[in-house]
């Protein structure tokens, strides 16, 4: 048998990505580092103009007014979108707390969205398939939290 | 551009966006205050107009594809030495309006700038110069009236120092933050500016508009304004900082009161300034209790005596011929400082053919100011302050030799923050959120990043300090203060080599 | 401590995952009558349209029981809990001896009173099997009626018309999807169905199958109408498959009865997903609610309580999401709402094919249906789920960009600071 090692992160374990909307500013390059990290190319230019359609950036920023701010996947503990996800899609890694995606088994049917309390899975319409965060696995920081020019996202433990 | 005055289409500035470059992401159009980048919903595409364009230079920096270029517009009139397109366009804008021209920050008319003109000495082979990384180097200045003669108690058999100073003011570096309103700067601003006063030892002037609420814990660190229209000052404000300042006059303005617009008064700004929302904020040209030097001497002691002696009494005016008769007057009446502001100092708003055509350039205002205070035995009565146009630590390191105590710095610590000097203050849609109290703009300074910005500014030109004062063999900023030794003129003239009382360089 | 569930659906799944996040060592057997490893049940009508390949249906990869260190016992029915003795009797006369059982049988399709619908060419929708067989007729048939206009039948009949075959939907009431939708979200949906060649037989039903040689031919209307066909497919829904928990003396009323930790009220035997009659968020009582979601949580919060790190159910709250020839649909909570008691919000844009339904009670947000466009819907099944106050923002729910930015700041704070 094998001994129990891993333990889930609980909670305040893991580092997430929080707004600050007092200095958000509204210019939504979280948005475009987002949409740059995940193009093949990794190249602003080549994001944009070489893929088409536009890819969809995994956070959303809210704007009304004066105020906005960026809205993002929490990596939930108990991830509603999870749980509601028909397909077997997603999935909450044990080790690193990521609520991660797979593209090829999504099936467009929208549960997530509609269980997601923040609103932060959206549509990828061309292909049917919803798109969320994945924390830029593989980066020390975030895409949108490096993006953002006026530290109104930060990756932290709370 | 189709229904706009045909006179306004010579624009400034040209806007040059680099096809293969812009993503049509809209961060300029979002960006820009003044519209001049539009994001069309129909084609998806942005465009921009550059008659809009007031060289703030936002969208360049915030462009992630660097597909954008602000250039100054190469389209030039007839070459003329006298009838300058400056002149030509400024005529147009006034026979559209009828009104005065405004403009923000500092005089920018090509006046010589005399810190340009004067070199600092080194140490060769004698008076060896010093390693400030090995060795201590203090740039602690102590602000206030010093007595003309130490008396010394030495009957215990102890010795002492007699009768003890009247208030002093000890900051870690020369350089204070200048007087900047809030209301012409927002709060994030003045956030920024108090807490980088906090971390690195020195002093942020709130300016005339008072003090908010949330900045009163920074008070080891302030110094309260009272201007002519004595906004928010009550006796807990004066109380508030180390220092009272009495603003007499603005370099960018001298001579002329300050006005800020009714529609700029919001709550916080209401509340703070106590005047009714939406009022204009008018300060008088002068203090209307103020006409001679008696009449100053009766304000000095009204607020020595509202804050119980403890409070420095600054008292600053705008750099003027007769600045050195001035501040002669303003030593004798009880001033603990003397702040001369020259005229590249910069205002939120003032008239341009003031900001231009009135006063005198620092250098020349602090070298008579000092020289006739020594003159007349009163020097040490007072600090003096320069403030207007301090560009980089070797400037504050000549102020410094030509007599001042320190300098006030304004438009470098807003440079620091983001400001590009597009001297389009007055208009309220800071681009860069610094002369701006709309929500949506005033949210682009972060206060914890202005404060790190502010407080690695001064860090940095302390350090340049230190490596100058160290090549001169000095070890110590006080005892560079008014050692023009130090200093040499290039291409100067003899009266103006007179008046900074300087030898030309080789000499 | 030895842990049997029974059913190999998503509260399974939910269990299984539960009980590993807890106890990595404990064994864990898995029975299920179904000879394959846990799928998608909902995927079974993409799968018959063709939208999806048959290795997609799989709701966990293929290592999943082993890297769980589960034991999965397919092609196995239960046939007997003994409650005192902890085992539980297979079909094949294997006994499955337990400290924790989780019943998880999920629901059986109701079977209508319909004369002939026993014979032959009658087939259920709630299977993967079922799926593989309509599959195979779909090459061959043309015509086929669909009973029940509810989400299985009407996916049933979208999936079968995309294979060719022309179907007829009959539906008891006087409008599809009446259970969770009102008569505006029903008639775009019908309107979408009728105008992509899906023939609606409403406030009908079949009351006869006719067949010619064994061979259905047609069924015959309670209005004395009928409507060719050479198959039928009964999808009016399914009721907990509870009689193997009854049989064993556990307590059941509709469903099998659970506490607020999925427990029955047999000490260590648990329930939860469509079998389930558990802890309903709005109406506060107990409800069986076969509901993915739920089925997944209920699973989740039973494994939980199995691996002795028990945590309370909070209740579930219905929803489902479904799409309808493009048009996407969500719906959540309360969403037809009895007279007394309620407030109903409602934008109806017909052109657009584009409905948007709140429901309020005592001043919060109960219950949701959206048609056409669903984007952050789940702003609002969080703002039920948190009981929050929202007489302030009726206006702003309507709109189809609210979000976060319109609620009070403090409400807006506490809840994007949740995780």
């Amino acid at each position: 048998m094998r001994r129990a090692t891993l333990k889930p992160p609980e909670g305040n374990g893991m580092k997430r990505v929080y707004q600050k909307e007092d200095v958000c500013i509204g210019c939504r390059l979280c948005e475009i580092g987002c949409i740059v990290e995940h193009s093949p190319a990794k190249d602003v230019v080549k994001a944009f103009r070489n893929v088409s359609p536009r890819p969809e950036p995994r956070n959303i920023v809210e704007e009304r007014g004066p105020l906005s701010f960026s809205v993002n996947c929490r990596h939930c503990d108990e991830p509603a979108c999870l749980h509601a996800c028909i397909s077997g899609a997603i999935a909450k890694d044990p080790l690193t707390g990521i609520v991660g995606q797979d593209p090829e088994k999504c099936v467009g049917c929208w549960s997530c969205i509609m269980a997601c309390p923040f609103g932060v899975i959206r549509k990828n319409g061309a292909q049917s398939k919803a798109v969320k965060c994945d924390l830029c696995a593989g980066r020390t920081i975030p895409a949108c939290v490096e993006a953002c020019p006026n530290r109104a996202l930060v990756f932290e433990e709370r | 551009m189709l229904y706009c005055a045909p006179n306004k289409k010579y624009s400034d500035f040209i806007i040059v966006r680099d096809p293969d470059k812009c993503i049509d992401c809209r961060v300029c159009a979002r960006q820009c205050s003044y519209e001049a980048h539009v994001y069309d919903e129909s084609t998806g595409k942005v465009f921009s107009d550059d008659t809009r364009c007031v060289g703030c230079h936002r969208c360049e920096a915030f462009c992630p594809s660097g597909a954008l270029l602000i250039r100054q517009n190469p389209s030039e009139f007839r070459d003329n030495a006298v009838w300058k397109p400056w002149f030509i366009k400024n005529i147009y804008k006034q026979a559209e309006t009828g009104g005065v021209l405004l403009t923000g920050m500092g005089n920018s008319y090509p006046y010589p700038v005399y810190w340009d003109k004067m070199l600092l000495d080194a140490s060769q082979v004698t008076n060896p110069s010093i390693d400030p990384l090995r060795e201590p180097m203090e740039l602690k200045t102590y602000l206030g009236s010093k007595p003309d003669a130490l008396r010394i108690d030495a009957g215990s058999g102890e010795v002492r120092l007699a009768g003890g100073f009247t208030p002093q003011i000890a900051i870690n570096y020369p350089i204070l933050f200048s007087a900047m309103s809030y209301g012409s700067i927002n709060l994030n601003v003045h956030k920024g500016l108090a807490r980088a006063a906090e971390e690195m030892g020195i002093l942020y002037n709130t300016g005339e508009g008072g003090l908010h609420a949330s900045l009163y814990r920074y008070g080891r660190n302030t110094i309260v304004q009272c201007a002519s229209g004595r906004f928010g000052v009550h006796s807990e404000y004066l109380n508030a900082g180390v220092a009272v300042e009495i603003k007499i006059g603005q370099g960018a303005k001298p001579g002329i009161g300050g006005h800020l617009p009714g529609e700029k008064i919001g709550p916080e700004i209401s509340r703070t300034r106590m005047i009714p929302i939406g009022a204009d904020a008018l300060s008088p040209a002068p203090h209307h209790d103020i006409y001679s030097i008696e009449d100053l001497r009766q304000l000095i002691y009204a607020i020595k005596e509202a804050t119980d002696y403890k409070k420095l009494v600054f008292v600053k005016i705008a750099a003027v011929h007769n600045s050195a008769a001035i501040a002669s007057g303003m030593v004798r009446a009880g001033a603990d400082v003397i702040t001369l502001d020259g005229f590249r100092g910069g205002t939120g708003a003032a008239p341009t053919m003031i900001r231009d055509n009135v006063g005198i350039p620092i250098e020349m205002a602090l070298a008579s100011v000092d020289e006739r205070l020594r003159q007349e035995g009163i020097r040490n009565q007072a600090s003096l302050l320069v403030a207007g146009g301090i560009r980089c630590s070797a400037d504050v390191v000549k102020a410094i030799a030509l007599g001042a105590d320190a300098v006030y710095i304004g438009t470098a610590a807003l440079i620091s923050v983001g400001c590009t000097v597009c001297q389009r203050c007055y208009t309220g849609k800071c681009p860069w959120g610094i002369a701006t109290n709309d929500p949506f703009l005033a949210k682009r300074i972060n206060p914890e990043i202005a404060h790190e910005k502010l407080a690695n500014l001064i860090r940095a030109w302390g350090h340049e300090i230190q490596e100058m004062l160290g090549g001169m063999g000095i070890n110590a900023i006080e005892s560079l203060r008014g050692n023009r030794e130090k200093l040499r003129g290039i291409g100067l003239n003899e009266s103006e080599m007179n008046i900074l009382g300087i030898k030309h360089a080789g000499a | 401590m030895r842990h049997v569930i029974i059913g190999n659906g998503v509260a399974s799944v939910g269990a299984i995952e539960a009980i590993r996040s807890a106890d990595r060592e404990s064994p864990v057997t898995v029975i299920s009558s179904e000879p394959h490893r846990v799928y998608g049940r909902p995927l079974i009508s993409s799968l018959l349209g063709g939208r999806i390949r048959e290795e997609d249906i799989y709701y966990r990869p293929e290592g999943f029981y082993a890297a769980n260190n589960v034991t999965l016992l397919t092609g196995k029915t239960a046939t007997g809990i003994n409650t005192q003795a902890r085992k539980v009797r297979l079909e094949s006369g294997e006994a499955v001896p337990f400290d924790k059982l989780l019943i998880a049988t999920g629901g059986v399709p109701f079977v209508p009173p319909v004369e002939g619908l026993d014979g032959p060419d009658v087939y259920f929708f709630t299977t993967l099997d079922d799926a593989r067989k309509l599959d195979i007729l779909a090459a061959k048939l043309r015509k086929i009626v669909v009973l029940g206009g509810g989400l299985i039948g009407l996916k049933a009949a979208e999936s079968l018309h995309d294979r060719g075959i022309h179907v007829t939907v009959v539906e008891l009431a006087d409008r599809i999807l009446s259970a969770a939708f009102d008569a505006e979200a029903g008639g775009i949906i019908a309107r979408r169905l009728a105008e992509s060649g899906i023939s609606l037989v409403l406030g009908n039903t079949v009351t006869k199958i006719v067949r010619i040689k064994k061979r259905a031919r047609r069924v015959v209307l309670s209005d004395g109408g009928s409507v060719p066909c050479e198959a039928v497919v009964t999808a009016i829904g399914v009721v907990p498959n509870k009689a193997l928990a009854e049989k064993a003396g556990i307590g059941v009323n509709r469903g099998i009865l659970t506490d607020d930790f999925m427990q029955t009220n047999v000490p260590g035997i648990f329930a939860a997903g469509d079998v389930a009659e558990a802890k309903d968020m709005l109406w506060g009582e107990r409800r069986v609610t076969p509901i993915w979601p739920n089925a997944y949580i209920q699973g989740r919060h039973a494994g939980l309580s199995m691996a002795g790190a028990a945590r309370p159910y909070p209740g579930g709250i219905p929803m489902n999401s479904i799409e309808f020839y493009g048009i996407p649909t969500v719906s959540m909570g309360i969403s037809t709402p009895p007279a007394e008691g309620y407030e109903v919000l409602a934008r109806l844009e017909p052109e657009k094919n584009c409905y948007r339904k709140l429901v309020l009670r005592n001043g919060k947000l109960v219950g949701a249906v959206l048609v056409g466009r669903i984007d952050r819907s789940g702003i609002l099944s969080g703002l039920i789920r948190n009981g929050v106050d929202v007489e302030l923002l009726k206006q702003e729910m309507l709109r189809d960009d609210f979000g976060f930015s319109d609620m009070q700041p403090e409400i807006r704070q506490a809840l994007l600071a949740a995780y």
